[in-house]
């Protein structure tokens, strides 16, 4: 930086020259954002910068709030409108799906990779494919753990399917719709630095359910602690994402709203994962032997009275 | 007799498009003739056998586990569409009948999967004739997926082909899973406990 001489003029570097001398300073560039290379890296989704910026983004998310803005002239029936939520490309799914499963301390997943570009692409098929996943890993664990059973009969139990989409799905759009509104009305009564909007609140959701796709294939293993301890660490990773996002969202609020809020948040998330568990792949070891039990011993008691 | 003649030339002439089609996916090398003469036929053809084919011959089909008609055509078509506006939500130039086209033609190679599964199901249910339909049942579907890509790619925005080509490896990965899981009818399991 040059130094301050008494009242005199000072002429100071140009942006380019000042940022060769200290590469990680934040700058504040005003005018053409085409014509200066720094700003490059202020562009939406260049992800090998991103590092650099603080942790709410602020000297960022004023530009993008001002082209966000011109972005938003399309009606709601138009196509455009729509097309809108889906302008990501494949390294800045793949980034944000790595950014719900590894959660840093300090980095915010909505600051950090969504960045006023919320996009419906990636919580709607890791909904599908979650959807899929816990159906088919379902499936098969009934199947193994009846594979030496002579009255167990393989069903595909095609209607886990639909009952899975409806409770994912509704746990990925109602959950944020609560929680928006929630924070809507606190924001309301308490100034609070961060809010999110609705869109951006979906995506972090949709992104945070992607811990469990593996975590649905490794339930598949019939062994009770092993899948305990799945769901805790795949809870642990996904929850702590949740919870650092919105922290700074609650954090300025009453005391205990704001615990409360938090608790609210990993509770349904745990919820979700326990009770997923539980209906595709512990309840039909209740069901079967009972039923075809009583069957089989039916058969029995019937041919051994017609031998003797 | 003149009269059936003329009826039945329209009818040869659609029958002969959608065989040419056929022949394209089973051999897919990049080619526009999918795209260019799109059709329904041969989808709703594919579609129809598949779904009756996964009906089965089980007795008690109330509490047959496996997919309905009304459920196999849903997830076909709607996952078709679903797939096509994700495509042109991204950006893709392929209008939305091309692409119905394209992927409904692809199910061919599991359609007759289907079929070679129903035949090696005659001889058996044990363990080997459940590796025989499993390998079948890749690799038609790796057959599939490949086939819909070359015919897909292009209209693809570059930095977005693999978000494009992933909701179809899932489609026709569920497809799949529903053609490996078909069992047969059910009176063979209590039977099988007699005296």
């Amino acid at each position: 930086m040059a130094a301050v001489d008494g009242l005199q003029f000072q002429e100071f570097d140009d942006a380019e020259n000042l940022l060769g001398a200290n590469r990680d300073a934040t700058t504040i560039s005003i005018g053409d954002p085409n014509e200066k290379p720094t700003n490059q890296r202020r562009s939406l989704g260049n992800s090998p910068r991103e590092e650099d910026d603080d942790l709410l983004g602020n000297a960022d998310s004023d530009k993008t709030e001002l082209l966000a803005g011109q972005r938003k002239s399309a009606a709601f029936w138009t196509f455009e409108y729509y097309q809108k939520f889906f302008d990501v490309d494949t390294y800045q799914v793949l980034d944000r799906i790595k950014g719900s499963v590894l959660p840093l301390p300090g980095k915010n997943f909505v600051r950090l990779y969504i960045r006023s570009n919320p996009d419906l692409y990636g919580p709607f098929w890791i909904c599908a494919t979650l959807v899929f996943a816990i159906a088919i890993s379902g499936n098969i664990s009934n199947f193994l753990v009846h594979l030496g059973q002579p009255q167990y009969h393989y069903m595909p139990e095609f209607r886990k399917v639909t009952i899975a989409a409806t409770a994912i799905y509704s746990y990925a759009w109602l959950v944020p719709l609560a929680l928006w509104g929630f924070l809507m009305w606190r924001n309301s009564k308490v100034m609070n630095i961060v809010s999110y909007s609705f869109l951006e609140i979906v995506c972090v959701y949709g992104y945070s359910l992607f811990i469990y796709i593996p975590a649905a294939i490794l339930w598949i293993i019939p062994i009770e602690w092993v899948r305990w301890i799945t769901i805790l660490v795949a809870m642990c990773l996904s929850g702590s994402v949740l919870v650092i996002t919105f922290w700074p969202a609650v954090r300025d609020d009453n005391r205990r709203i704001a615990i409360a809020t938090i608790s609210a948040i990993i509770i349904l998330h745990a919820l979700l994962a326990v009770g997923c568990k539980a209906y595709f792949f512990d309840a039909p070891q209740i069901e079967v032997p009972g039923v075809s039990g009583s069957i089989a011993s039916g058969n029995r008691t019937v041919t051994a009275v017609k031998t003797h | 007799m003149a009269e059936v003649d003329e009826a039945s030339k329209p009818l040869l002439r659609d029958l002969k498009a959608v065989g040419k089609k056929f022949g394209h996916v089973m051999y897919p090398k990049k080619s526009t003739t999918l795209l260019r003469d799109w059709d329904l036929w041969g989808p709703l053809l594919l579609c129809v056998t598949l779904a009756l084919m996964l009906q089965g011959g089980s007795a008690d089909s109330k509490e047959d586990g496996g997919p309905q008609f009304a459920e196999v055509f849903v997830i076909i078509w709607f996952g078709s569409v679903i797939i096509t506006l994700n495509s042109k939500l991204l950006g893709g130039t392929i209008s939305f009948f091309q692409s119905l086209c394209v992927l409904g033609y692809c199910i061919l190679p599991l359609t007759v999967a289907m079929i070679v599964c129903r035949l090696v199901l005659l001889g058996g249910t044990g363990t080997a004739s459940f590796i025989v339909r499993f390998i079948v049942v890749v690799a038609s579907f790796g057959w599939s997926t490949f086939a819909s890509t070359a015919f897909l790619a292009d209209s693809q925005p570059p930095n977005r082909k693999a978000l494009v080509v992933y909701p179809v490896f899932l489609f026709y990965f569920v497809i799949s899973w529903m053609i490996v899981t078909f069992s047969p009818s059910h009176s063979d399991g209590t039977t099988d406990t007699g005296p």
